[in-house]
């Protein structure tokens, strides 16, 4: 009973979530205030050609950062696992 | 184990062509599709080759995970330097103070299609650089440390 009302209310939110692109034409964003702006002004803005890069690198900058320090954690992670695993042999780092 | 003479020739022979591949793509982040992150993998791509045709043995005098790891934390200190440029010259982080300034990567471009200018778009080309040093270094540790079971005797 209680399964068949979860899976009930799973089934409306997704149909839901799926109704609203299916609404929309092919090709038709919903929302475009925010592309026309980087293609109106990126070029004059940032004297960057590539928008895509012009927005990584200096409209949303902090998403780039949090990138690079997720790599570096990662990279961070992978080194104290094998530190560990390979602490018997060669060990030329120190 | 190593792979073939005819394996180990070609890598050797591909190495310097993925790395200038990975640094033109690192460099033309700003005017080209790709960028730091993309330019950086195609580089340590190149490593990957070497090292998965060599063995571990083989490699780890050339490529070293101490430089490596340098150059990852290098990168990432470079980019936040230079995003805290910004700050010391009175304007918010991440700004882009170089752009159209006419100083280091400061020339204006027209809008819209234009051949494109390597000296153009303000800090997005040292970020790139820096961004691109990174990931060189950080995936080069990771495939080491991952591909360091290849021993150059089979069963050692």
């Amino acid at each position: 009973m209680k399964r068949g009302l979860v899976l009930l209310i799973f089934v409306i939110l997704a149909g839901g979530l799926l109704l609203i692109p299916a609404l929309l034409d092919f090709g038709v964003p919903a929302f475009s205030d925010m592309d026309d702006y980087f293609l109106k002004n990126g070029q004059e803005q940032t004297a960057a050609n590539n928008i895509v890069t012009a927005v990584v690198f200096d409209y949303r900058g902090f998403d780039t950062l949090g990138e690079s320090v997720v790599l570096f954690t990662a990279v961070v992670g992978v080194g104290l696992m094998f530190r560990h695993m390979l602490k018997e042999e060669e060990y030329e780092d120190e | 184990m190593r792979m073939s003479k005819l394996v180990r020739t070609g890598a050797d022979l591909l190495y310097p062509f993925a790395l200038i591949f990975g640094l033109y793509i690192i460099l033309h982040g700003h005017l080209t599709p790709g960028g730091g992150f993309q330019g950086g993998a195609v580089v340590a791509t190149g490593a990957a080759i070497v090292i998965v045709a060599w063995a571990y043995e083989d490699v780890a005098g050339m490529i070293r995970k101490v430089t490596m790891k340098a150059q990852e934390s290098a990168g990432l200190l470079l980019f936040i330097g230079t995003a805290a440029l910004a700050l010391g010259l009175g304007y918010a982080f991440f700004t882009n103070v170089l752009a159209n300034s006419g100083s280091l990567f400061g020339l204006s471009v027209p809008f819209g299609p234009n051949p494109g200018e390597l000296n153009t778009a303000g800090v997005i080309p040292i970020m790139n650089i820096a961004v691109g040093i990174e990931v060189w270094g950080g995936l080069t540790v990771i495939l080491l440390y991952l591909l360091s079971g290849l021993k150059k005797e089979e069963g050692s």
